[in-house]
This record gives C-alpha cells, structure tokens and sequence, in this order.
C-alpha cells in the first residue's frame, strides 16, 4: 500500500488534471484555480518550514564544526533572520523594501554580470577548431558575432541578413527538432508516471 | 446631424465559442469610410434603454464583451461615429452567454494524445511479451556515472548532484530524480558521500526520499545523511551563488547538473570546469544546451533525460514507451516532410493561378493551429 497510493493518488490527480484541460466550464476552471493552486500553496508553505529548518541544521552544523567558510553560514543565518525580522516588524515597509532594493538586487545583478566572463571563456574553449564540427561552430559563431555588431553591416552588407537566416532557419530548426522531442518524452514520462510504470522519483521499486 | 440607418454597416453577435461562459463576441462590418470609432451598447431583455458596453475595434471590427451575465439575453447596437455623422446596426435578435463543457479548439491536442497515448501504450505490452526485441542506443552521459562516482570517490571527492530551478511539476526535475536514483546507489556502493543543494522545498523532500532508498537497496542506509541535502534559496543567483561557493569550498570530484536551468547554467558549469570535476549535464531547457555542450564533459540532450530511467532499468516497459515516443517522432517527421512538400506544391500552384491547393494547405494549417491558441 505504502508504492501503491501514491500512484494511485497521482493517477487520480493527473487525470483530472488532464481533462480539466480540455473543459473551459467554470467548474473546471474553479477545480484548478481554487483546489489544485490553493492544494498546492499549503503544500509549499508547509515545505517552506521543512526548508527553513534544513537550512538553519545544515549553516548550524558547519559553525558548530568551525568547518571551512563557516562565516558564510553565520553572515547566511543572520541575513535570513534580520530579513525575517525586518518584514515582519515593519510589516514590509520601506526598510524592508531597501533592503531588498539595495543588497538583494545588486547582489543577483553582481552574480548575473558574471555570465558575461564565463561566456567568454567558455566560448574560448568551445570555438577551438580540433576538429571538422569545431571549425564549423568556429566559423559560424564568428560569422553571427561580427554580424550582431555595427561593423559586420560595414564590413558587408549581406552580414546582418546572413546572420538572421542562420539564426532563423538551421539554428532554429535544430532547437524546433530538440524541443519535439523534449514535448513527446514530457509526454511520455507523465503518461509512465499515471500508469505507475515510472516511480523513480518516489525512490525506485 | 444627420441620422443614417446605413444597410451597409451591420453587427452580428454569438456566445463566444470554448469557453467558460461570461461573454459575447460582436462583429461588425462594412465599416463605413471616415469612421472614428465604433461604440457598442446592449439592451437587457425586460429594460428599456441600452447602455454602454465598450468600444469595437475599427481594425479588428471585433469586441469581447466580457460584462455579462450566463443565460441573460442581451441586444446589440453599434454605433459608427465619422466625423460629421454616425451609422447605426442592431443585430436581429436577443443572444445569450453560455459555458461549454468541451473546448473544441483543443480537439487537434486532444486526438494527438489518444494517438500518441495509443502507441506508447501498445509498445508497453508489446515489451512485456518481448523483452529481448527491445534496443536502445547509448547514451554515453549516463554510461559515465560509474566513471564519475568511482573517480570522485578514488579522489576523496564527495560528488555534488544539482537539480536545477524547477519544481517538481516539471518533467526535467522529475527525470532528474531518476538519475540521482541512480547516482545514489553508485555513491552508496562506493562509500562516498552526495550533496544535493536544493531550490525548491518539495524538490529537497523528494531527493532526500529518492537518495535515502537508493542508500537503502544499495545495502549502506546507514551511509546516507539527510543533511547532505539540503536547502539553499529560492533566490535564482542566491543559488548559483550558493552552489558556486560549495563547489569551490568542497571541490567535488564530480557535479551532475540535471534538471532545468535558466542564465544561472554557465555560471555553474564553469565554476565545476575551473574545480576540475568530471561534469555530466542534463536539461530539457534549450536555451541552456549550448552552455552545457560548451562547458560540460557529458550532456544529456532534451528527450535524452526521459530515456534515462529506461536506460538505467533496462525495465521492458519502460524501454517499450521508448519506442513508442519513437514512433511517434517518426510519424511527427513524415507529417512535417509531407507539408512541407504540399506547401511548396501549393505556393507554386497558387502563383500559376491555380489557389485551391493553397486554400486547402491554409485550412490544414489552420485546423493543426488551434490548438496552440
């Protein structure tokens, strides 16, 4: 019983789920919106404190064993109390709000700015022409990177023009055939999950 | 002003089709010349005067309106405004809003599930009578966990398992959950240790179940430490952060990157490159492919990460949907081939005058369309 419910469970839901697709009715419309978002809030806010307390044993622990970059789990714990504490004393009020506006937020556009180095080497290492593939991915990104930039277009006309077409037919007919088949093995996987044929993500047989 | 009762100038009003009730779709047409703007008022059945109830669109000449009530019976009039008159259209009688039970612009969705299913299904029996006639390519990212779990714990490593920034309602998570299964055991046979830093909260739940019973049927639960799984933020770059700096505080022998993933992909990837970890990738996110190829030792493409239960299994049934999904590629690619053909056929045809065959190509196309709306 213990395999045995959840693929009942999820069977049940997933083919409810499944015509209610299909059903414009507002009751169908009331099942998701109401039921399944509202099932799925609960569930989240109580995982929430499963979250919250994985986080805290995981950043305790470390402290406790001085372990290496022990200080990031105490700065960690201390950022995550003083934003609770700040939300809820001033009730999300601009404090609250500058705090996020002032760290958050450039922290996240410190760590995306990144992005740009890694590009860069990454790209370094990808265009290095070893073999026939690698020479045409070498070519072919240099083609649209000068392409994309004001002096491709000054260099020769055509430039913009080709760039578009690579991006717009061989480019995106290789994503179009990955995302097919990204579509169909979603579909299949949901369809083993209701059939109780696949139960991996419960932790195998 | 001169009042014109215009015959030209007419509205039509119908219950808009496929959906939940609550409105009406007015057309108007032969939009008279100069017009500024269409105003729409509707009369309830029982009141007397009309009242307003939007403005048409003149380029569209169409307005949803959305104001009203299921089975109250409404009359239309619009009114064409120019600049030195105005035209006037009722529609011929009272209409009403209904809900429907069955959308039938999703009819196209609908029949390519109960084929698709109807296949997958059929090669799922088929596997269980013949198990041996069942063959599927390799798939070298998966063939390298051994070599990356076993390497990592040659090396003293703990191996570090990412499952991406989706929820559990995504496929990709899901099949990433198959793999850390399989990653687990590995880990759990060869005495090392995985940390799965975590997102989502009901994704960090699963993982600790999935790893605590693949440290179990590996025959070491005692080896499994729940707090080795852990959660991290919420945060997009608070997490890649995050992983970032136990990645370099923890320098993991191998990083499996699975799941789904947005900008945050190269940033992870080439932080495990710069360690020197064994990294085997995975993700149903197309934009993040090329990140993964440029920067990891093994990627799984897209559908590849749904094969990977199948392919670890080697469960007949499994391997049936498989070829099943394989079929229905095959099916997909000749469909595509045979229109692409047909158009072509049909553009040249309709340049040489002839338009039926690109009339019926427009309404092939239509037809497979709405069920994208």
């Amino acid at each position: 019983m213990r395999r045995r419910l959840p693929v009942i469970i999820a069977f049940g839901i997933g083919f409810l789920m499944l015509i209610q697709y299909f059903i414009p009715h507002p009751r169908s419309e009331e099942f998701y919106n109401v039921i399944v978002q509202q099932w799925f809030i609960i569930i989240f806010a109580f995982m929430y404190i499963f979250a919250l307390r994985s986080f805290f044993m995981h950043h305790i622990t470390k402290v406790k064993r001085k372990k290496e970059g022990y200080i990031f789990s105490a700065v960690a714990m201390v950022s995550v109390l003083f934003m609770l504490l700040s939300g809820l004393i001033t009730s999300r009020g601009p404090f609250f709000d500058s705090l996020y506006n002032y760290m958050i937020a450039p922290l996240q556009g410190t760590m995306f700015s990144l992005l740009a180095f890694f590009i860069a080497s990454a790209a370094f290492r990808a265009f290095r022409a070893r073999n026939v593939q690698a020479t045409l991915l070498l070519v072919t990104a240099t083609i649209v990177m000068i392409g994309r930039v004001p002096i491709g277009d000054y260099l020769w006309r055509g430039m913009p023009d080709l760039v578009e077409w690579i991006m717009t037919v061989p480019s995106m007919a290789a994503m179009r055939g990955i995302r097919i088949g990204v579509g169909l093995g979603a579909v299949a996987t949901a369809m083993k999950i209701m059939l109780g044929i696949e139960r991996s993500y419960m932790g195998g047989e | 002003m001169i009042l014109l009762l215009a015959l030209a100038f007419s509205i039509s009003a119908k219950d808009t089709p496929d959906d939940g009730g609550g409105s009406i779709t007015v057309n108007v047409y032969n939009i008279p010349e100069g017009t500024a703007r269409i105003e729409l008022s509707r009369l309830e059945k029982g009141d007397t005067l009309f009242k307003e109830a939007g403005l048409i669109s003149i380029f569209k000449g169409e307005c949803e309106d959305v104001s009203v009530i299921d089975g109250v019976e409404y009359l239309y009039r619009g009114k064409a405004i120019a600049k030195d008159t105005f035209y006037i259209a009722e529609i011929k009688g009272f209409v009403t809003s209904s809900p429907q039970w069955f959308n039938k612009s999703r009819t196209t969705v609908l029949i390519f599930l109960i084929l698709f299913g109807s296949v997958v299904l059929t090669y799922i029996q088929l596997a269980k009578k013949n198990p041996e006639g069942l063959f599927i390519r390799k798939l070298p990212a998966l063939d390298a966990i051994d070599e990356a779990v076993g390497r990592s714990t040659e090396m003293g490593k703990p191996v570090l398992f990412v499952p991406g920034l989706e929820a559990i309602t995504d496929a990709g998570t899901l099949a990433s959950l198959t793999i850390l299964e399989k990653v687990g055991k590995k880990v759990a046979e060869y005495g090392s240790r995985v940390i799965h830093p975590n997102f989502d909260p009901i994704v960090m739940t699963t993982a600790q179940e999935t790893l605590k019973t693949a440290f179990a049927e590996a025959g070491r639960p005692d080896a499994f430490n729940k707090d080795d799984v852990f959660y991290l933020t919420y945060e997009q770059f608070g997490f890649a952060a995050g992983v970032d700096g136990i990645m370099l505080r923890e320098r993991p022998g191998a990083i499996f990157l699975q799941g789904y993933f947005y900008a945050e992909s190269l940033i992870l990837a080439e932080t495990g490159y710069s360690i020197g970890a064994i990294q085997i990738a995975g993700t149903n996110a197309t934009t993040q492919l090329p990140f993964f190829v440029a920067a990891c030792d093994y990627v799984l493409l897209g559908e590849e990460m749904f094969a990977a239960s199948a392919y670890i299994s080697r469960e007949p049934r499994l391997l049936g949907s498989i070829k099943g999904s394989d079929l229905a590629k095959v099916v997909l690619l000749f469909m595509i081939g045979a229109g692409v053909i047909f158009g072509t056929i049909a553009g040249i045809a309709k340049q040489g005058g002839n338009p039926a065959y690109m009339q019926i190509f427009n309404k092939m196309l239509e037809f497979l369309a709405r069920g994208a709306k």
